[in-house]
């Protein structure tokens, strides 16, 4: 009997040692990028789906034990998992992927953050002084952290590196030609004024030229409240906005009562891969954000 | 053509600026000289002038880059990835940029009785260690400060320093004082200090995240609140696919259950097993069993006047099961919580009852709990709590003594409802009806809970 839960024990830990690489990623967007750039050489879980807000996770039994098993950890960073992440790192038991160590990618390090602030306090709301967190939503970025990804693939397994680079030699061709595409698709958008529900659009805001004039949140983190929603209606009601602009998991209320009220188009977008069902890869994503906004705008 | 409107511009100075008859040579040559003059000073404005106009068609050539009228320009930066992460927004993912990080916790309340409280006991439970009801009237909570932060690349340490007020003394105690391993191999894990036990589902759990006020009847009577001890614990987490986690600690045995560091100072064993999952997006859920083994020594129960002491042994077994929805795992929304515990008991030894000589007691007792919180809608949670505990028969020793059972079960039920602006603050109305105490007892209280400083990240 003992000896019987003893094999079982050593198959289970070298099933462990002779898997593909593993990664864990926070949001579906690095779990999307990592299977463009590590193909069949790893395995790809991610902690949040494209339905779900990646600040309220929790540190659920599940992503302890996937992160317990993994060799990489990619996460947006900027203390957006910061409810969560500390406490799976401190219950995962796991040396390899701590930060500072090759196995932990905070890949918001690898691109020019927004909004980074030394004079915040909680009364703005749950502000991020590290700078706004949500970075995926311009793809210039994607393709900065896909460089730093791709020197952790081949840091981890030297073994496939040449298929690493070749891949992200791949990607970074059809990347670049669609960010082309979408900047060409996307010019009559600028200066178009939008109001999202959260600020989870900076970088898109930032890369297609459009205007964040206020937030239907009347401080980050905040949900909407009726009295900041009726000064939104007193400054806006005449169609001084283009859009109002919402994440698929976050209510639809708040922005669809203010659209009502002013006319202004009401636009869910995808914040991530999967967050719509045309959304269904990196490419698809962006795809579809444009695609809607030039939809709403009628433009 | 800037030029030119220059020379146009320095020809009707010259003009307007002789209006002068020439009337002697002398006369002439001064005149020469003071129009010399005058040209330098004019040329020194104009260039002054000039130099002033290219800043300002600079200035606005500047502008114009950066204006959304502009044609477009793709963000400022190279796509090339450089090896380097951008100097100056380094960080890290932990709970703050300083080290260590320190937050604190305000909690404060305000509780009405129908019977007097510091009368309350449960018959055949004798409450030790924190246990109890809360303040009558209103009143400070523990004010807690924590302090936490990595050793160095091995080691990172936590403090929990509850500041609170007993019997209107300001008492500063110390709670959690450990440090834990962050890279041994193989999944284990060491910490060692004094530490919350990992028995059970809520025995690690601060008070203030907590769903309700108080902790439920079998942690009140079995645990005195919460078992914290000092001394080791490993834990070990399998490389399966499925979570699935152990672990043993070794304590001092100098707080309820346990007590007097019997031992020579290792009075307490305790082992845990834990397991949990996801059912599609939606579901998660944990169970776990855990083993408690105390000695007591001259261990002291019910009331602080004339204290029951108990010298022997406290077997403690601890069933627990937590199940969580939120449609798509999106909790921020829309969640429920049903989480349940099944404590048994056993203690073997000899109670001292005031007046009396020591009597051999050997009685086994059981209690349990149900709850279910539901936030409907974002802020906004209510809940539900049913506790209950029951005891065999000590024997007819103990007849009239606080030890003796009452005929029926203790329990209690619990209603609240809490109010959270953010994550950092909770307003919350609880309302029980205990039968738990000689009376029935009614109880309605309210609660705050704040919380600045370091961030804190909860476990599941």
């Amino acid at each position: 009997m003992k000896k019987m839960i003893l094999s079982t024990l050593l198959l289970l830990l070298t099933q462990a040692t002779y898997a593909d690489l593993k990664l864990f990623v926070c949001e579906p967007e690095w779990a999307a990028l990592a299977t463009e750039l590590g193909g069949d050489n790893i395995q790809v879980s991610s902690a949040t789906n494209a339905l779900q807000d990646p600040h309220y996770i929790q540190a659920r039994p599940s992503l302890i034990s996937k992160m317990g098993r993994a060799d990489l950890i990619v996460c947006s960073g900027a203390q957006l998992e910061i409810g969560w992440l500390p406490m799976l790192l401190r219950k995962a038991n796991n040396p390899d992927v701590l930060p500072g160590t090759p196995g932990f990618l905070e890949a918001s390090n690898y691109v020019k953050r927004l909004d980074i602030t030394l004079d915040s306090d909680r009364s703005q709301g749950d502000v991020h002084p590290q700078g706004n967190p949500h970075i995926q939503t311009n793809p210039h970025n994607i393709l900065l952290v896909a460089g730093a990804m791709t020197e952790r693939l081949v840091q981890l397994d030297t073994a496939n590196a040449d298929s690493y680079q070749q891949n992200l030699s791949s990607f970074r061709e059809r990347w670049t030609i669609a960010i082309t595409n979408w900047e060409k698709r996307a010019s009559v958008l600028r200066g178009k004024r939008v109001i999202p529900h959260h600020k989870s659009w900076r970088y898109l805001e930032d890369w297609l030229g459009l205007i964040e004039v206020a937030t239907l949140e009347p401080v980050s983190g905040i949900p909407p409240t009726a009295s900041h929603l009726a000064s939104l209606l007193d400054r806006f009601g005449d169609k001084g906005a283009d859009f109002i602009i919402r994440a698929p998991f976050q209510s639809e209320k708040p922005s669809d009562w203010l659209s009502e009220r002013t006319g202004i188009p009401a636009v869910l977008l995808p914040l991530t891969v999967g967050g719509t069902h045309e959304a269904s890869d990196l490419f698809k994503w962006f795809d579809d954000i444009i695609n809607r906004l030039l939809t709403a705008g009628d433009v | 053509m800037r030029t030119m409107a220059l020379g146009v511009l320095w020809v009707c100075l010259i003009s307007s600026a002789t209006p002068v008859l020439a009337q002697t040579e002398s006369e002439i040559d001064a005149l020469r000289a003071e129009l010399a003059q005058m040209r330098a000073d004019y040329e020194l404005r104009i260039a002054q002038l000039e130099q002033r106009l290219d800043e300002a068609e600079e200035k606005a050539a500047g502008q114009q880059a950066v204006s959304p009228q502009s044609d477009y320009q793709p963000a400022s930066q190279s796509d090339q990835w450089q090896p380097e992460p951008y100097v100056g927004q380094m960080t890290n993912s932990g709970n703050n940029t300083s080290n260590p990080a320190i937050g604190v916790i305000f909690q404060g309340q305000a509780w009405s009785y129908s019977d007097d409280p510091d009368d309350y006991q449960i018959p055949g439970f004798p409450l030790g260690g924190e246990a109890g009801p809360l303040p009558e009237g209103l009143a400070l909570g523990e004010t807690e400060i924590n302090i936490s932060g990595n050793v160095d690349d091995k080691f990172t340490a936590w403090l929990t320093v509850p500041i609170a007020i007993e019997d209107g003394e300001v008492v500063v105690e110390l709670e959690e004082a450990w440090v834990e391993t962050m890279t041994m191999p193989g999944g284990l894990s060491l910490r060692m200090g004094r530490f919350y036990s990992n028995i059970g589902y809520l025995n690690d759990k601060h008070a203030h995240s907590w769903d309700f006020a108080d902790l439920p009847l079998p942690y009140e009577a079995f645990l005195g609140g919460q078992y914290i001890d000092d001394g080791l614990q490993l834990r070990w987490l399998a490389p399966t696919d499925f979570y699935l986690e152990l672990g043993a600690e070794v304590a001092r045995g100098a707080k309820y259950p346990a007590g007097g560091a019997a031992n020579s100072g290792v009075g307490s064993y305790a082992l845990h097993l834990r397991s949990g999952g996801d059912v599609g997006f939606s579901n998660s859920w944990q169970a776990g069993i855990s083993y408690l083994q105390a000695d007591a020594d001259d261990r002291e129960s019910g009331s602080e006047d004339d204290p029951l002491v108990f010298t022997g042994q406290t077997d403690l077994w601890i069933a627990e099961f937590v199940w969580k929805w939120a449609p798509n795992g999106n909790s921020k929304q829309r969640n429920f919580i049903f989480q349940t515990e099944y404590i048994w008991r056993n203690e073997d030894g000899r109670y001292t009852v005031p007046g009396a000589s020591a009597l051999p007691y050997d009685t086994d007792q059981q209690g349990w709990y149900l709850q279910a919180v539901y936030q409907p809608f974002p802020q906004w949670r209510i809940g539900l709590r049913y506790d209950r505990l029951s005891s065999d028969d000590p024997g007819q020793a103990f007849d009239g003594t606080p030890l003796m059972p009452s005929s029926h079960d203790p329990y209690r039920y619990s209603l609240m409802a809490d109010w959270s602006n953010s994550e950092f603050s909770r307003l919350r109305l609880q309302y029980t009806h205990d039968e738990a105490g000689f009376d029935d007892d009614n109880q309605w209280g309210l609660q705050y809970i704040f919380s600045i400083g370091a961030h804190g990240a909860h476990s599941f």
